[in-house]
């Protein structure tokens, strides 16, 4: 069943109380992965991704609508989830003075398995996490990246069909990073596993089949990597300016112009028409006496269209208020 | 069942080689113990000699030549000062210049020849242990020497009558301690109620910073997403606690009683009994120490202050009679409390439940609810 839907929130409402005033972190998200899809949660800090993923696992009890995990729901059938899914939390530390065969057996041994079976299991799972040659190292002595794939490995012990993952490469080096989604991708590729990460990095969102963008608590957007991008209005001028804050503000004024980004140096220009705001923008530029350079349309990434729709959100939000 | 055994026993083997790997806890388990029992065995004492003492003998008579030269005999007097009146003595204590006073009335001589006498003593109030060991050794002396009297007088025909020290204000407990702890050896005093304290820091320190230091780091999430129950989460990090603090209390009394030659009177049984009612009690408290505090700092302050009050308010050096209430009611408060009261009574004077079943129902009172305390915090939600 290809289509089977695996996570499933309708409505889905988790309020916080913060010093007597109630903030609602997760705010009617709607959402469904289907089996065997990756989907990727993305949105500023402290949008409510960790929380999403806590009340769709039962860790946090769910205020208002629906959620379920493998057709279980998340708050009457918590124990059901816990046996049928991995999880790692985004603090995830593993017990630093255990090694890493220790902490592995003891996830293995939480979940029941079986002695008999341990031992063909977990040599499994430490060469597929290129952890064969660490068993006896305490966890708290691997390197970051190592950590990380620890905590994978303990995660997937128990043979789950899906795992949640809440920023699971935060603070890893980008070829650490880079390892972790290959062992993902090849999971997905083995055995269908259905993937749902909460993550801050664009360029993992954009390995989804699926991507959800978070804004205070609301999905402000749903879709394919590809459809997100879609869903930036205009197309993309870039180029470098001699002088940058004279040139942000003349562009942010400008007719024709929807968007204004930095990038580094660079400015990232949102235009209605290329053809004929390049030229109005290379006069007026040059009338102010500033110099550019690398002036070329592009194509907008996961970035500038993240960046993009919480920025029209933020304006949507102002003028409601 | 067999999984939940199995996760259990996962959790309790995790728990244990977490204990035995950091060495911060082990020193605090095994080794801070040893060097508070060594310590109070041989650097501290809480009895004072040669205590400078002034006298009043209104009566000048040989009764009372023979009283005195009894306190200093018993090498905790010194007669540093003779004086004429109370007054004089009031002022010489306030001067700092003596410590104790004793006034000896005119009729001294004929009062023991009726099996009447008394003395007034006079202490330092603003160093009590000069008081109690003050107080104690003239009670010792006073016994001593009317326990002389009365054989001299039942000799003359006269009815034996205790000799009769007044001493205003000083606590009935420590009558007690002289009776069974005649020659006031501190150890023998100090010994149980340093078990308790050991076996309560142990206790409390461990169930309060284990499970804050789960939450903190976030392995406490991680655990409660896997299949374990959160009771199971609770127990497998108690259970090996409990049995360090068993160890310890093993430890202790085999030292104290093979190489201090402390007497242990009663039935060990009984004391294991009521030290694993006593455990779950101290754990209690550290699991709602670890509900209120919200990082391991906080953890540690809270448990040094339930420690600090415990050194102070359970009768484990100070007497507890002597207390405003209170202070009392703080006491109660602490498990170890009745605890001290239930080893002593089983170590040093050898009772059995019979005597102890206040203290010892107190106890299955306090532990009963630890355990609905720990039922109630061991939640499958984080919130």
């Amino acid at each position: 069943m290809p289509d089977e839907i695996v996570i499933s929130a309708q409505e889905m409402v988790k309020r916080f109380k913060v010093r007597g005033a109630t903030v609602c972190a997760v705010d009617h998200i709607s959402l469904e992965v289907k089996r065997g899809e990756t989907f990727g949660l993305i949105g500023p800090d402290g949008a409510g991704k960790s929380t999403t993923i806590r009340v769709i696992l039962g860790l946090l009890r769910r205020d208002e609508g629906r959620s379920s995990v493998l057709g279980f729901d998340s708050m009457r059938d918590v124990y059901s989830i816990r046996e049928h899914s991995g999880y790692i939390a985004q603090q995830f530390t593993l017990p630093a003075d255990l090694t890493v065969m220790e902490n592995l057996r003891f996830f293995a041994d939480l979940h029941g398995i079986p002695k008999n079976q341990q031992k063909h299991n977990l040599a499994e799972l430490l060469k597929f996490a290129g952890l064969s040659g660490f068993t006896s190292r305490p966890a708290g002595r691997l390197s970051g990246g190592m950590k990380k794939k620890l905590a994978l490995a303990c995660s997937l012990i128990h043979q789950p069909q899906v795992v949640l993952l809440d920023e699971p490469t935060l603070g890893v080096d980008p070829v650490s990073r880079r390892e972790f989604w290959n062992l993902l991708g090849n999971l997905r590729a083995e055995k269908g596993l259905t993937i749902f990460v909460c993550t801050p990095y664009m360029d993992e969102a954009e390995r989804c089949n699926q991507v959800g963008l978070v804004y205070k608590g609301r999905l402000i957007a749903r879709d394919t990597p590809a459809g997100i991008k879609k869903m930036v209005r205009g197309r993309l001028l870039e180029f470098k300016p001699s002088k940058f804050v004279p040139a942000r503000e003349l562009m942010a004024g400008m007719a024709g112009v929807l968007e204004v980004q930095t990038y580094g140096a660079m400015l990232h220009i949102f235009v209605d028409d290329v053809q004929r705001r390049q030229i109005q923008i290379e006069n007026a530029l040059g009338a102010q006496g500033i110099e550019w350079s690398g002036m070329r349309v592009i194509e907008p990434r996961m970035e500038e269209a993240f960046i993009s729709l919480v920025t029209r959100q933020e304006a949507v939000d102002k003028n409601g208020e | 069942m067999l999984k939940s055994f199995q996760r259990l026993w996962a959790l309790f083997i995790k728990e244990l080689t977490q204990i035995l790997r950091d060495r911060r806890t082990l020193v605090l388990f095994f080794l801070l113990p040893l060097i508070e029992l060594f310590l109070f065995a041989y650097a501290i004492s809480l009895t004072v000699t040669h205590l400078p003492t002034a006298v009043v003998d209104q009566s000048l008579s040989l009764d009372s030549r023979n009283f005195m030269r009894a306190l200093v005999n018993s090498g905790n007097f010194e007669l540093t000062v003779m004086l004429q009146n109370e007054d004089q003595v009031l002022q010489a204590i306030d001067s700092g210049t003596v410590k104790a006073g004793v006034v000896i009335p005119h009729d001294f001589s004929g009062q023991v020849l009726r099996g009447k006498a008394s003395v007034l003593m006079l202490l330092d109030g603003s160093d009590s242990f000069s008081v109690v060991s003050g107080y104690n050794a003239a009670l010792s002396i006073a016994q001593r020497y009317s326990l002389d009297l009365a054989a001299e007088l039942v000799q003359t025909g006269s009815s034996p009558q205790a000799f009769n020290p007044q001493v205003a204000g000083l606590p009935i407990s420590t009558v007690t301690r002289v009776l069974y702890n005649p020659d006031i050896t501190d150890l023998v005093f100090i010994l149980p109620g340093l078990i308790a304290l050991i076996m309560q820091i142990i206790v409390v320190t461990h169930s309060a910073l284990s499970i804050v230091r789960e939450r903190e780091s976030g392995t406490l999430e991680q655990l409660l997403s896997t299949p374990a129950r959160p009771f199971e989460v609770v127990i497998g990090k108690l259970v090996p606690g409990m049995l360090v603090a068993i160890l310890d209390m093993a430890v202790i009394l085999a030292i104290g009683v093979y190489w201090f030659h402390v007497p242990f009177q009663g039935s060990l049984l009984t004391l294991a009994g009521l030290a694993i009612i006593f455990i779950i009690s101290g754990m209690g408290l550290g699991l709602v120490i670890s509900a209120i505090a919200r990082t391991q700092r906080q953890a540690q302050q809270f448990t040094t202050v339930i420690q600090l009050l415990a050194m102070l308010l359970t009768g484990f050096i100070y007497p507890r009679t002597t207390m405003p209430l209170w202070t009392r009611i703080i006491g109660n408060l602490i498990p170890m409390t009745y605890f001290v009261r239930v080893i002593r009574g089983i170590m040093t004077k050898g009772v059995s439940l019979n005597f102890l079943w206040t203290d010892s129902l107190t106890l299955v009172v306090y532990a009963s609810i630890a355990l609905a305390i720990a039922a109630a915090l061991s939640k499958k939600r984080l919130d």
